[in-house]
Protein backbone atom coordinates (compact mmCIF):
# COMPACT_ATOMS: atom_id res chain seq x y z
CA UNK A 1 0.00 0.00 0.00
CA UNK A 2 2.16 2.81 -1.31
CA UNK A 3 4.96 2.03 1.11
CA UNK A 4 3.18 3.61 4.05
CA UNK A 5 2.16 0.47 5.88
CA UNK A 6 4.88 -1.18 7.85
CA UNK A 7 4.84 -4.69 9.25
CA UNK A 8 5.17 -3.56 12.85
CA UNK A 9 2.06 -1.40 12.64
CA UNK A 10 3.89 1.89 12.76
CA UNK A 11 3.51 4.47 10.03
CA UNK A 12 5.43 7.36 8.58
CA UNK A 13 4.67 11.03 8.22
CA UNK A 14 7.36 12.98 6.36
CA UNK A 15 9.87 10.24 7.08
CA UNK A 16 9.22 10.21 10.80
CA UNK A 17 7.94 6.98 12.36
CA UNK A 18 4.94 6.98 14.67
CA UNK A 19 3.62 3.95 16.53
CA UNK A 20 0.33 5.39 17.73
CA UNK A 21 -2.30 6.18 15.12
CA UNK A 22 -4.16 8.31 17.63
CA UNK A 23 -3.29 12.00 17.71
CA UNK A 24 -4.87 14.08 20.45
CA UNK A 25 -5.52 17.72 21.17
CA UNK A 26 -4.84 19.40 24.48
CA UNK A 27 -7.73 21.85 24.70
CA UNK A 28 -10.84 22.02 26.87
CA UNK A 29 -9.57 19.98 29.83
CA UNK A 30 -10.62 20.97 33.34
CA UNK A 31 -7.03 20.94 34.50
CA UNK A 32 -3.56 20.38 33.14
CA UNK A 33 -3.22 17.39 35.42
CA UNK A 34 -6.31 15.77 33.90
CA UNK A 35 -4.99 16.58 30.43
CA UNK A 36 -1.62 14.91 30.95
CA UNK A 37 -3.26 11.85 32.52
CA UNK A 38 -5.68 11.52 29.62
CA UNK A 39 -2.98 11.97 27.00
CA UNK A 40 -0.79 9.34 28.64
CA UNK A 41 -3.78 6.98 28.79
CA UNK A 42 -4.47 7.56 25.08
CA UNK A 43 -1.00 6.37 24.14
CA UNK A 44 -0.72 9.26 21.67
CA UNK A 45 2.72 10.39 20.58
CA UNK A 46 1.63 13.45 18.63
CA UNK A 47 -0.31 16.10 20.52
CA UNK A 48 -1.58 19.37 19.13
CA UNK A 49 -1.17 22.73 20.81
CA UNK A 50 -2.39 26.24 20.03
CA UNK A 51 -0.50 29.54 19.99
CA UNK A 52 -2.05 32.25 22.13
CA UNK A 53 -1.09 35.37 24.04
CA UNK A 54 0.47 34.97 27.45
CA UNK A 55 -1.94 36.36 30.03
CA UNK A 56 0.34 39.02 31.52
CA UNK A 57 -2.10 40.07 34.20
CA UNK A 58 -2.17 36.71 35.88
CA UNK A 59 0.81 35.97 38.03
CA UNK A 60 2.65 32.76 37.22
CA UNK A 61 0.70 32.19 34.05
CA UNK A 62 2.04 28.92 32.73
CA UNK A 63 2.02 27.60 29.21
CA UNK A 64 1.43 24.02 28.28
CA UNK A 65 5.15 23.28 28.07
CA UNK A 66 5.14 23.18 31.86
CA UNK A 67 2.95 20.10 31.66
CA UNK A 68 3.91 18.39 28.42
CA UNK A 69 7.55 17.48 27.95
CA UNK A 70 8.54 17.86 24.28
CA UNK A 71 10.91 14.93 24.80
CA UNK A 72 7.95 12.72 25.71
CA UNK A 73 5.45 13.99 23.11
CA UNK A 74 5.75 15.36 19.62
CA UNK A 75 4.05 18.73 19.96
CA UNK A 76 2.25 19.84 16.83
CA UNK A 77 1.38 23.55 16.80
CA UNK A 78 -1.90 24.39 15.08
CA UNK A 79 -3.32 27.49 13.44
CA UNK A 80 -6.72 27.00 15.03
CA UNK A 81 -8.90 30.07 15.10
CA UNK A 82 -7.39 31.53 11.93
CA UNK A 83 -9.79 32.72 9.23
CA UNK A 84 -7.32 34.15 6.72
CA UNK A 85 -4.17 33.04 4.92
CA UNK A 86 -2.22 35.87 6.58
CA UNK A 87 -3.30 34.84 10.07
CA UNK A 88 -2.54 31.19 9.43
CA UNK A 89 0.97 32.07 8.24
CA UNK A 90 1.50 34.30 11.26
CA UNK A 91 0.45 31.64 13.77
CA UNK A 92 2.42 28.92 11.96
CA UNK A 93 5.57 31.06 12.07
CA UNK A 94 5.06 31.86 15.76
CA UNK A 95 4.64 28.16 16.47
CA UNK A 96 7.80 27.29 14.62
CA UNK A 97 9.74 30.06 16.37
CA UNK A 98 9.21 28.17 19.64
CA UNK A 99 11.95 25.97 18.29
CA UNK A 100 10.38 22.53 18.63
CA UNK A 101 9.96 21.59 14.97
CA UNK A 102 8.95 22.91 11.58
CA UNK A 103 5.69 20.97 11.58
CA UNK A 104 2.32 22.66 11.64
CA UNK A 105 -1.29 21.56 11.70
CA UNK A 106 -2.77 24.02 9.25
CA UNK A 107 -6.33 25.06 9.88
CA UNK A 108 -8.04 27.95 8.09
CA UNK A 109 -11.66 28.24 9.11
CA UNK A 110 -14.23 29.55 6.65
CA UNK A 111 -17.44 29.60 8.64
CA UNK A 112 -17.96 30.55 12.26
CA UNK A 113 -21.11 28.49 12.72
CA UNK A 114 -19.84 25.12 11.48
CA UNK A 115 -16.08 25.79 11.76
CA UNK A 116 -15.82 24.20 8.33
CA UNK A 117 -12.51 24.90 6.60
CA UNK A 118 -11.98 27.57 3.97
CA UNK A 119 -10.47 25.18 1.47
CA UNK A 120 -9.35 27.90 -0.95
CA UNK A 121 -7.47 29.72 1.79
CA UNK A 122 -6.16 26.43 3.17
CA UNK A 123 -4.68 25.53 -0.23
CA UNK A 124 -3.08 28.94 -0.59
CA UNK A 125 -1.64 28.88 2.93
CA UNK A 126 -0.41 25.31 2.48
CA UNK A 127 1.56 26.19 -0.64
CA UNK A 128 3.14 29.23 1.04
CA UNK A 129 4.05 27.32 4.20
CA UNK A 130 5.54 24.43 2.22
CA UNK A 131 7.66 26.99 0.34
CA UNK A 132 8.88 28.27 3.73
CA UNK A 133 10.00 24.78 4.66
CA UNK A 134 7.11 23.83 6.91
CA UNK A 135 5.91 20.26 7.14
CA UNK A 136 2.22 20.90 6.73
CA UNK A 137 -0.54 18.64 7.99
CA UNK A 138 -3.64 20.22 6.54
CA UNK A 139 -7.08 20.08 8.09
CA UNK A 140 -9.66 20.04 5.31
CA UNK A 141 -13.14 19.07 4.29
CA UNK A 142 -14.00 15.50 3.27
CA UNK A 143 -13.62 16.61 -0.33
CA UNK A 144 -11.45 14.47 -2.58
CA UNK A 145 -10.41 17.19 -5.01
CA UNK A 146 -9.24 19.54 -2.25
CA UNK A 147 -7.38 16.64 -0.64
CA UNK A 148 -5.63 15.89 -3.93
CA UNK A 149 -4.69 19.56 -4.33
CA UNK A 150 -3.30 19.69 -0.80
CA UNK A 151 -1.16 16.67 -1.58
CA UNK A 152 0.01 18.37 -4.79
CA UNK A 153 0.85 21.47 -2.76
CA UNK A 154 3.34 19.41 -0.76
CA UNK A 155 1.45 18.69 2.47
CA UNK A 156 3.00 15.80 4.42
CA UNK A 157 -0.44 14.64 5.56
CA UNK A 158 -4.00 15.52 4.65
CA UNK A 159 -6.59 15.61 7.41
CA UNK A 160 -10.20 15.48 6.29
CA UNK A 161 -12.86 15.98 8.92
CA UNK A 162 -15.20 13.21 10.04
CA UNK A 163 -17.76 15.91 10.92
CA UNK A 164 -17.52 19.47 12.28
CA UNK A 165 -14.99 20.28 15.01
CA UNK A 166 -16.33 19.51 18.46
CA UNK A 167 -19.62 18.13 17.11
CA UNK A 168 -19.11 14.50 18.08
CA UNK A 169 -21.26 13.43 15.15
CA UNK A 170 -18.84 10.75 13.98
CA UNK A 171 -18.01 10.00 10.34
CA UNK A 172 -20.83 11.51 8.33
CA UNK A 173 -19.44 10.38 5.00
CA UNK A 174 -17.35 7.23 5.21
CA UNK A 175 -17.36 6.83 1.43
CA UNK A 176 -15.59 10.17 0.93
CA UNK A 177 -13.05 9.30 3.61
CA UNK A 178 -12.34 5.96 1.94
CA UNK A 179 -12.03 7.57 -1.44
CA UNK A 180 -9.57 10.18 -0.14
CA UNK A 181 -7.49 7.42 1.43
CA UNK A 182 -7.59 5.35 -1.76
CA UNK A 183 -6.42 8.23 -3.92
CA UNK A 184 -3.74 9.96 -1.85
CA UNK A 185 -0.17 8.82 -1.36
CA UNK A 186 0.53 10.92 1.75
CA UNK A 187 -0.95 9.77 5.06
CA UNK A 188 -4.62 10.56 5.65
CA UNK A 189 -5.50 11.44 9.23
CA UNK A 190 -9.15 12.03 9.98
CA UNK A 191 -9.37 15.17 12.09
CA UNK A 192 -12.42 16.32 14.03
CA UNK A 193 -15.91 15.02 14.65
CA UNK A 194 -15.27 11.79 16.52
CA UNK A 195 -17.61 11.54 19.50
CA UNK A 196 -17.02 8.19 21.11
CA UNK A 197 -15.01 5.01 20.73
CA UNK A 198 -17.22 3.46 18.05
CA UNK A 199 -16.71 6.59 15.90
CA UNK A 200 -12.94 6.21 16.20
CA UNK A 201 -13.21 2.54 15.34
CA UNK A 202 -15.42 3.18 12.30
CA UNK A 203 -13.04 5.92 11.19
CA UNK A 204 -10.05 3.59 11.31
CA UNK A 205 -12.04 0.85 9.55
CA UNK A 206 -12.13 3.11 6.48
CA UNK A 207 -8.41 2.41 6.10
CA UNK A 208 -7.06 5.82 7.05
CA UNK A 209 -3.65 6.14 8.65
CA UNK A 210 -4.79 7.78 11.84
CA UNK A 211 -7.33 9.87 13.66
CA UNK A 212 -7.03 13.16 15.55
CA UNK A 213 -9.43 14.09 18.31
CA UNK A 214 -9.73 16.48 21.22
CA UNK A 215 -13.26 17.14 22.47
CA UNK A 216 -14.33 13.48 22.46
CA UNK A 217 -11.78 12.83 25.19
CA UNK A 218 -11.68 16.20 26.96
CA UNK A 219 -15.46 16.57 27.20
CA UNK A 220 -16.13 13.00 28.34
CA UNK A 221 -17.35 12.58 31.89
CA UNK A 222 -14.15 10.66 32.59
CA UNK A 223 -11.52 11.87 30.13
CA UNK A 224 -8.90 9.37 31.25
CA UNK A 225 -11.37 6.52 30.81
CA UNK A 226 -12.39 7.78 27.38
CA UNK A 227 -8.75 8.20 26.35
CA UNK A 228 -8.18 4.54 27.19
CA UNK A 229 -11.29 3.56 25.21
CA UNK A 230 -10.06 5.59 22.23
CA UNK A 231 -6.67 3.91 22.34
CA UNK A 232 -8.33 0.50 22.05
CA UNK A 233 -10.89 1.70 19.48
CA UNK A 234 -8.22 3.04 17.15
CA UNK A 235 -6.26 -0.19 17.41
CA UNK A 236 -9.40 -2.29 16.93
CA UNK A 237 -10.51 -0.30 13.90
CA UNK A 238 -7.08 -0.56 12.32
CA UNK A 239 -6.91 -4.30 13.02
CA UNK A 240 -10.39 -4.82 11.57
CA UNK A 241 -9.45 -2.88 8.45
CA UNK A 242 -6.33 -4.97 7.97
CA UNK A 243 -8.25 -8.19 8.65
CA UNK A 244 -10.79 -7.34 5.94
CA UNK A 245 -14.43 -7.34 6.87
CA UNK A 246 -17.03 -9.76 5.46
CA UNK A 247 -19.38 -8.48 2.78
CA UNK A 248 -22.60 -7.25 4.32
CA UNK A 249 -25.79 -8.74 2.85
CA UNK A 250 -29.38 -8.10 3.68
CA UNK A 251 -30.33 -11.72 4.25
CA UNK A 252 -29.53 -14.08 7.08
CA UNK A 253 -27.15 -16.96 6.52
CA UNK A 254 -26.98 -19.56 9.30
CA UNK A 255 -23.67 -19.93 11.06
CA UNK A 256 -24.37 -23.48 12.15
CA UNK A 257 -24.69 -26.39 9.69
CA UNK A 258 -28.13 -27.00 8.18
CA UNK A 259 -27.20 -30.66 7.68
CA UNK A 260 -27.29 -33.01 10.64
CA UNK A 261 -30.44 -31.65 12.24
CA UNK A 262 -32.51 -34.20 14.20
CA UNK A 263 -35.90 -35.45 12.98
CA UNK A 264 -38.59 -33.23 14.48
CA UNK A 265 -42.30 -33.60 15.05
CA UNK A 266 -43.64 -33.11 11.54
CA UNK A 267 -47.13 -34.58 12.01
CA UNK B 1 -1.32 51.36 32.86
CA UNK B 2 1.76 50.34 34.72
CA UNK B 3 5.09 52.07 34.74
CA UNK B 4 8.35 50.16 34.66
CA UNK B 5 11.96 51.33 34.52
CA UNK B 6 13.04 54.90 35.23
CA UNK B 7 13.55 58.32 33.70
CA UNK B 8 11.78 58.87 30.41
CA UNK B 9 8.92 56.56 29.58
CA UNK B 10 7.84 55.01 26.34
CA UNK B 11 4.29 54.21 25.41
CA UNK B 12 3.96 50.74 23.92
CA UNK B 13 1.30 48.09 23.47
CA UNK B 14 1.91 44.61 24.84
CA UNK B 15 -0.57 41.86 24.03
CA UNK B 16 -3.13 44.41 23.03
CA UNK B 17 -2.87 46.53 26.19
CA UNK B 18 -1.13 49.92 26.44
CA UNK B 19 1.82 50.11 28.83
CA UNK B 20 4.37 52.72 29.84
CA UNK B 21 7.92 51.45 30.17
CA UNK B 22 11.24 53.07 30.94
CA UNK B 23 13.38 54.18 28.02
CA UNK B 24 16.43 52.08 27.28
CA UNK B 25 14.73 48.79 28.01
CA UNK B 26 15.51 45.79 25.83
CA UNK B 27 12.79 43.31 24.87
CA UNK B 28 14.41 40.81 27.23
CA UNK B 29 14.29 43.49 29.95
CA UNK B 30 10.62 44.03 29.22
CA UNK B 31 9.98 40.30 29.61
CA UNK B 32 11.77 40.37 32.96
CA UNK B 33 9.57 43.20 34.21
CA UNK B 34 6.56 41.18 33.07
CA UNK B 35 7.91 38.12 34.91
CA UNK B 36 7.93 36.09 31.71
CA UNK B 37 10.57 33.42 31.08
CA UNK B 38 11.98 34.18 27.61
CA UNK B 39 12.66 30.48 27.05
CA UNK B 40 8.97 29.67 27.23
CA UNK B 41 7.57 32.29 24.88
CA UNK B 42 7.85 33.67 21.39
CA UNK B 43 7.93 37.43 20.94
CA UNK B 44 6.67 39.35 17.96
CA UNK B 45 7.61 43.05 17.68
CA UNK B 46 5.68 45.09 15.14
CA UNK B 47 4.67 41.90 13.34
CA UNK B 48 8.23 40.56 13.17
CA UNK B 49 9.20 37.51 15.16
CA UNK B 50 12.28 38.07 17.32
CA UNK B 51 14.80 35.26 17.62
CA UNK B 52 15.49 34.36 21.25
CA UNK B 53 19.12 35.47 20.98
CA UNK B 54 17.99 38.86 19.71
CA UNK B 55 15.81 39.67 22.73
CA UNK B 56 18.65 41.18 24.78
CA UNK B 57 19.90 43.33 21.92
CA UNK B 58 16.55 44.54 20.62
CA UNK B 59 15.52 47.84 22.22
CA UNK B 60 11.93 48.66 23.02
CA UNK B 61 10.93 51.77 21.08
CA UNK B 62 8.11 54.26 21.37
CA UNK B 63 4.93 52.93 19.84
CA UNK B 64 6.10 49.32 19.63
CA UNK B 65 3.40 46.72 19.38
CA UNK B 66 4.66 43.61 21.10
CA UNK B 67 3.03 40.22 21.26
CA UNK B 68 4.17 37.63 23.77
CA UNK B 69 2.75 34.20 22.95
CA UNK B 70 3.14 30.65 24.13
CA UNK B 71 1.59 27.24 23.59
CA UNK B 72 -1.74 26.55 25.23
CA UNK B 73 -4.16 23.66 25.02
CA UNK B 74 -5.73 23.27 21.59
CA UNK B 75 -7.03 20.72 19.16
Amino acid sequence: MKGKRRPDGSFLIAGRTFDSRLIVGTGKYHSNREMTQAIRASGAEVVTVAVRRVDLDRSREEGILHYLDPREFFLLPNTAGCYTVADALRYARLGRAAGLSDWVKLEVIGDEHTLLPDTTATLEAAALLVAEGFKVMAYTNDDLVTALRLEDAGCVAVMPLASPIGSGLGVVNPYYIREIKRRLCVPVIVDAGVGTASDACITMEQGVDGVLMNTAIAAATDPVGMATAMKHAVRAGRAAYLAGRMRPREIAVPSSPVAGMLDGNTD
Amino acid sequence: MTTEGDSATLSIVVNGKPRLVGAGLSVAGLLRTLKVNPGMVVVERNREILARDALETTPVKEGDRIEVVHFVGGG
